[in-house]
C-alpha cells in the first residue's frame, strides 16, 4: 500500500508515493524525482557518489532512510547546489580545472567540498584530503580535485 | 539547455581555457529505438563517419567511445580541425551499430591512434571533395580556397559547406592503407590545443545521462541474483517469501536468477528478502596457495618472443647468474558505477543500451545467446561509470536482454556492488621468472623471462557471458584475457634473449583485460628484474638502460635524458648508502616502450619506506612522456595522471580476496583502493612532435608505476619487493628475509 512522504528538496516542497518508508532517499531523488545528480555507488556508504546535503551537511543518501528525514529539513543535490546557468563556486571551479575523467565520482566530490568550504573557508592541502577521504575515485582523479577544491576557495 | 553560453561567460574570467564548445549534441536522436536512418557503417565509405546538414552542422560517427577518459572531446578536435569547422558544430555518436562503423573495441589506448585517424582519413577526403566542388562552383583553383568556419572563399567568392554538402551524402570511398593528403600540422587550429571537454559541464551540474540514468516508458526494474558460489546450483527459490513487496515477480532459468519489480526499491527488497537454496560448490584454489596452483596448472601451450642468439647456452657459461621470482595479484576493475544496462524488446528486434566498450561483439554475443540474428539486435553506447577494460557492463547487458525477453517488458539491470567485485571478470594472477648472466665484465650475455598466464582461446575476444554461462544458452567458451604477451620481450639488445609464455588451460576466474593488461605485469617484472641487473653491476640504473637501449632509437633515448633532467636524477647505484632512521627514503625508475612499437615512457619515482611498518609512502612521481603527436595536452596529462593513481593503488593495495567458493572481497572495505591521503604529486614534461602520428596515450604510462616503486623501494632499503600488491606484511617480510 503506497504511502506519501512530503520532502524538501532544491528548495521545493514535493510529495512522493513510497511502498517502504525505509526506504533509502537515494532511490526517491533518483526514481520518484528524476534527478541524476546523486549517485549509486555502493549502497553500503563507502564511496561517496550519493552524496546530498541534509540542512547544510553531507550526508550518504544510499542509507539515509526517508522515515529519518523528518519534516522541514532541507535536502538540496548536485542540481540544488548550481545549475548551468547559476553555477556554485565549487562547480565552476571543477569545471575551470577540468577535475573529471569520467566523473561518476564527481557529485559526492562537489558536494563534500561544498560543505567543506562553509566549515573551512581556506582549506589546505591536507585539510582539502582528509575532507575527501571517505570519496572514492577509481579514475585517479585526486590531484585536480584538490586543485578545483583550492580554486573555490578563491572565488569565496 | 544552453549551457555553451553560460560557459563562455565563465571561461572570459579565467584565460585558462581556449576554445569554445557545444555539449555533445541531443541525446535523444541516438537514443530512440528504430529512428537511426539507414546510414552506411563501412569502414571504407566517408559517409559512414560523417555527414553535413544545410547549416554546416557536422555529425560524426564513432565506433570507438569514450569510456570517461574525455577522448570523445579529441576526436571532435580532430575531425573540426581537418574540416576548418568550430568545435561547436560537430557533434558526436559513439558506439552505435546500427549508425556507426565497426572501429574495432575501445582498448589499449587506441582510440586516437586507430580510430581517430580513421576519422581523420573520412574527414580529409571530405574536405578534399568539397574543396572541388567549391571549385568548380566558385570557378576558381582549389590551391587558392581558403576555408573558414566550414565557409570556402576565394577572393570576393564564397560558399559554405552547408549549400554544397547539406544533407546529401558523399557517396565517397576513403582508404585508410592509402589515406588522403590531411591538412599540414602547422595549419593546425585545434589539434595540440587543450579544448576543454565537452561533457565536463554537464557531469558538474546533474544534467549528463549516464547509462545509469538512462529510462525507457513501462520499464522494469531488475536486480540479480548470483550464485553464492561459482558454479553452485539453484536447488529452489520460495516466492512466497516476497510477496509481500508490491510487483515484484521473480525470473528464473537455470541457475539465472533475478527480482524485478515496477520499483527499483521494490526489486533490490525482493532481491535482499528472496529465500533461495543452492548446492555447494568449491572451485577456486586455496588463495594462500595460488602461486603454486598457477605454477602447476596445465600448459595449454607455449608461446615464444624476443628470441635472439641462445640464452639458454648464455646462461649456463655466465659468469655471474640472477634469477628471480614476480607476482602480480588478481584484479577487480572496480567501476565507481556498478554495471547498468537496459534492454527492450520490439517485434522481434532488441535494442540493447549498456556502457559496453565494444558495442559490435556485445550485438554479436547477445545475438547468439537468445538466438537471433545479428541484423535484429542494436547496441547503443551510453557512458558509465570509468570502464578499464572489459568489466561487467557486457554482462549486465545480456542479464537485461534475457529479462526483457523473460517479462516482455523494457528492463533496467542494475548491479549492486557485490555483483560487481564478486562476478565482473577478473585481471588474472600473473607468474614471472627472470634469469640472467653477467659476465666477467660486468656485461649482460642472457636474459630469459617465462611467464605463467591464462591461453587466448582462439576466434576472438569474447569473454562469455554470465548470463549465458548461468542460464546454459548458447555461450561462447572463450579464455579471452586479451592480448597479455605484450611487453613480455625486452627493447633492451642482450646478446641472447628468449620470453616464453606459459599460456595455461585454465585461471581461478573469468578473465578478462583491465588497464595495461599484461604489458603492466610483464614491465614491471622485466624493469624490476633489470633493476635487479643494475645494481648487481654498480650501475646507475637510467645509465645501465641507455648503455642497452638501441642507438637508433633517438626518441626513447631523448626521454630517458629528459627524465634525468626532469627528475634531477643523481647519478648513482642503488641501494641509497648511509640510510639511517626509521622512515627510508629512495628513488627508482622505470621505462618502456608500449608493445616495442608505439608509446615512449619514462618514469621516476621517491618512496618513503617506514621500516617499523613496511608501509610504502609514494610522495613524487615524474613522467616523461612521448606519444608522437598531443591532440588535447590537458587531456592527456588528465589521464597520465589517472593511470599513475590507479596504478599506485594496484601496487599498493588491491587484492582480490576468495575462498574456494567464491569472492570474499566485495565491497570497497574488503577491496581498499588508493583514498586521497595517499596521493602523489605528479610532474610531467611531455613531448609533442606534431609531424608524428598520435600514438595512444594513458595506459602506456600505467605499465611503468610498480617497477618504479618497486626499484625506489630497493634504493631506500636494500630489499626487493616482488609480489604485488606490496602490502607492508609483504615489506616486512622482505626484511626480515633479507636480514
Amino acid at each position: 500500500m503506497a504511502i506519501s512522504k512530503s520532502l524538501n528538496v532544491n528548495g521545493k516542497q514535493v510529495s512522493i508515493q513510497i511502498d517502504d518508508p525505509e526506504m533509502p532517499l537515494l532511490y526517491a531523488l533518483r526514481d520518484n524525482l528524476a534527478l541524476k545528480g546523486p549517485r549509486f555507488g555502493c549502497g553500503l556508504e563507502q564511496c561517496g557518489a550519493c552524496t546530498v546535503h541534509i540542512d547544510g551537511k553531507p550526508v550518504r543518501s544510499c542509507v539515509k532512510k526517508l522515515s529519518d528525514i523528518k519534516a522541514g529539513q532541507r535536502v538540496v543535490t548536485l542540481e540544488g547546489l548550481g545549475t548551468p546557468q547559476n553555477l556554485h563556486r565549487v562547480q565552476r571551479a571543477f569545471i575551470e580545472e577540468q577535475a573529471a575523467q569520467c566523473g561518476y565520482c564527481i557529485t559526492g566530490m562537489i558536494m563534500e567540498a561544498a560543505a567543506l568550504l562553509e566549515r573551512n573557508p581556506a582549506p589546505t592541502d591536507t585539510q582539502i584530503k582528509q575532507a575527501l577521504q571517505y570519496n572514492l575515485c577509481k579514475c585517479g582523479t585526486h590531484a585536480r580535485i584538490v586543485r578545483a577544491v583550492k580554486r573555490a576557495a578563491r572565488y569565496a | 539547455m544552453n549551457i555553451h553560453t553560460s560557459r563562455r561567460q565563465i571561461l572570459k574570467g579565467t584565460g585558462s581555457l581556449v576554445v569554445s564548445f557545444s555539449l555533445a549534441g541531443p541525446i535523444g536522436e541516438a537514443l530512440a529505438q528504430g529512428a537511426a536512418a539507414p546510414k552506411p557503417v563501412a569502414l571504407t565509405e566517408v559517409d559512414s563517419f560523417l555527414a553535413i546538414d544545410a547549416k554546416g552542422f557536422v555529425t560524426v560517427y564513432s565506433g570507438k567511445v569514450d569510456l570517461g577518459t574525455g577522448v570523445r572531446t579529441a576526436l571532435m578536435q580532430i575531425v573540426a580541425d581537418e574540416l576548418d569547422v568550430p568545435m561547436n558544430n560537430v557533434n558526436l555518436i559513439e558506439g552505435d551499430t546500427a549508425t556507426t562503423p565497426a572501429q574495432g573495441t575501445t582498448w589499449g589506448s587506441l582510440t586516437i591512434q586507430a580510430g581517430g585517424v580513421q576519422l581523420r582519413n573520412a574527414a580529409a577526403a571530405a574536405r578534399i571533395a568539397l574543396l572541388e566542388e567549391a571549385s568548380k562552383r566558385l570557378s576558381v583553383k582549389p590551391a587558392v580556397l581558403k576555408v573558414t568556419n566550414g565557409v570556402v572563399s576565394a577572393g570576393g567568392k564564397r560558399v559554405s559547406y552547408g549549400e554544397m554538402i547539406g544533407g546529401k551524402t558523399f557517396s565517397l570511398k576513403v582508404d585508410h592503407a592509402k589515406p588522403p593528403q590531411s591538412k599540414d600540422p602547422k595549419d593546425f587550429k585545434l589539434v595540440g590545443k587543450s579544448v576543454p571537454r565537452v561533457d565536463i559541464p554537464g557531469k558538474m551540474t546533474g544534467t549528463f545521462t549516464y547509462i545509469h540514468d538512462f529510462r525507457v516508458p513501462g520499464m522494469l526494474h531488475a536486480r540479480v541474483m548470483r550464485p553464492p558460489a561459482i558454479g553452485a546450483k539453484l536447488q529452489s527459490v520460495d516466492e512466497t517469501s516476497i510477496k509481500n513487496i508490491p510487483g515484484a515477480k521473480v525470473v528464473k532459468e537455470g541457475d539465472f536468477l533475478a527480482v524485478v519489480a515496477e520499483s527499483e526499491w521494490n526489486a533490490i527488497r525482493g532481491a535482499r528478502l528472496l529465500k533461495t537454496s543452492w548446492s555447494k560448490s568449491e572451485t577456486l584454489p586455496v588463495q594462500a596457495k595460488l602461486w603454486e596452483h598457477i605454477r602447476g596448472t596445465k600448459i595449454a601451450k607455449d608461446e615464444e618472443y624476443g628470441k635472439v642468439g641462445n640464452s639458454a647456452e648464455a646462461l649456463a657459461k655466465g659468469a655471474k647468474k640472477l634469477s628471480a621470482t614476480y607476482d602480480f595479484a588478481i584484479h577487480t576493475h572496480g567501476s565507481i558505477g556498478p554495471s547498468c544496462a537496459v534492454a527492450e524488446f520490439k517485434d522481434g528486434k532488441l535494442t540493447s543500451w549498456s556502457a559496453s566498450q565494444a558495442t559490435h561483439n556485445l550485438c554479436t554475443q547477445l545475438a547468439k545467446m537468445l538466438g537471433l540474428t545479428p541484423e535484429n539486435v542494436r547496441c547503443v553506447y551510453l557512458e558509465g561509470a570509468g570502464c578499464y577494460g572489459r568489466n561487467g557492463h557486457e554482462d549486465a547487458a545480456a542479464d537485461a536482454a534475457l529479462l526483457a525477453k523473460a517479462t516482455g517488458k523494457p528492463v533496467r539491470v542494475q548491479w549492486s556492488r557485490a555483483d560487481e567485485h564478486g562476478w565482473d571478470p577478473k585481471g588474472p594472477p600473473t607468474l614471472i621468472d627472470l634469469r640472467a648472466s653477467i659476465d666477467e665484465a660486468g656485461n649482460v650475455t642472457a636474459w630469459e623471462h617465462e611467464s605463467w598466464i591464462p591461453q587466448q582461446t582462439p576466434n576472438g575476444f569474447l569473454v562469455p557471458l554470465v548470463a549465458a554461462s548461468l542460464t546454459g544458452l548458447p555461450a561462447d567458451e572463450h579464455i579471452a584475457p586479451g592480448n597479455i604477451f605484450q611487453n613480455s620481450a625486452i627493447g633492451y639488445k642482450f646478446p641472447n634473449t628468449k620470453s616464453v609464455c606459459h599460456r595455461l588451460e585454465t585461471t581461478p576466474f573469468r578473465p578478462s583485460w583491465i588497464r595495461t593488461p599484461g604489458r603492466m605485469q610483464n614491465t614491471y617484472a622485466n624493469e624490476c628484474f633489470l633493476d635487479e641487473l643494475a645494481a648487481a653491476t654498480n650501475s646507475d640504473p637510467i645509465e645501465f638502460r641507455l648503455k642497452y637501449l638501441d642507438p637508433a632509437d633517438k626518441r626513447g633515448i631523448e626521454v630517458l635524458q629528459r627524465l634525468i633532467a626532469l627528475a634531477k636524477w643523481e647519478k648513482r647505484a642503488s641501494p641509497r648508502k648511509n640510510v639511517s632512521g626509521n622512515i627510508v627514503k629512495g628513488r627508482g625508475m622505470s621505462y618502456v616502450k608500449y608493445e616495442l612499437v608505439r608509446t615512449y615512457i619514462g618514469t621516476v619515482c621517491d618512496v618513503e619506506v617506514n621500516r617499523t611498518t613496511g608501509e610504502i609512502r609514494v610522495p613524487k612521481f615524474y613522467l616523461v612522456h612521448d606519444c608522437g603527436q598531443i591532440i588535447n595536452p590537458d587531456g592527456l596529462k588528465n589521464q597520465l595522471e589517472g593511470n599513475v593513481i590507479q596504478t599506485l593503488s594496484r601496487t599498493l593495495i588491491e587484492e582480490v580476496k576468495f575462498d574456494r567458493a567464491q569472492v570474499t572481497s566485495l565491497d570497497w572495505e574488503t577491496y581498499p583502493i588508493l583514498t586521497f591521503p595517499q596521493v602523489p604529486d605528479i610532474v610531467m614534461d611531455l613531448i609533442d612532435r606534431p609531424s608524428e602520428k598520435p600514438w595512444g596515450a594513458g595506459e602506456p604510462a600505467a605499465a611503468v608505476i610498480p617497477s618504479a616503486i618497486s626499484n625506489a623501494v630497493f634504493d631506500a632499503i636494500g630489499v626487493r619487493v616482488r609480489s604485488v600488491p606490496f602490502t607492508p606484511e609483504k615489506v616486512k617480510a622482505a626484511m626480515k628475509g633479507a636480514a
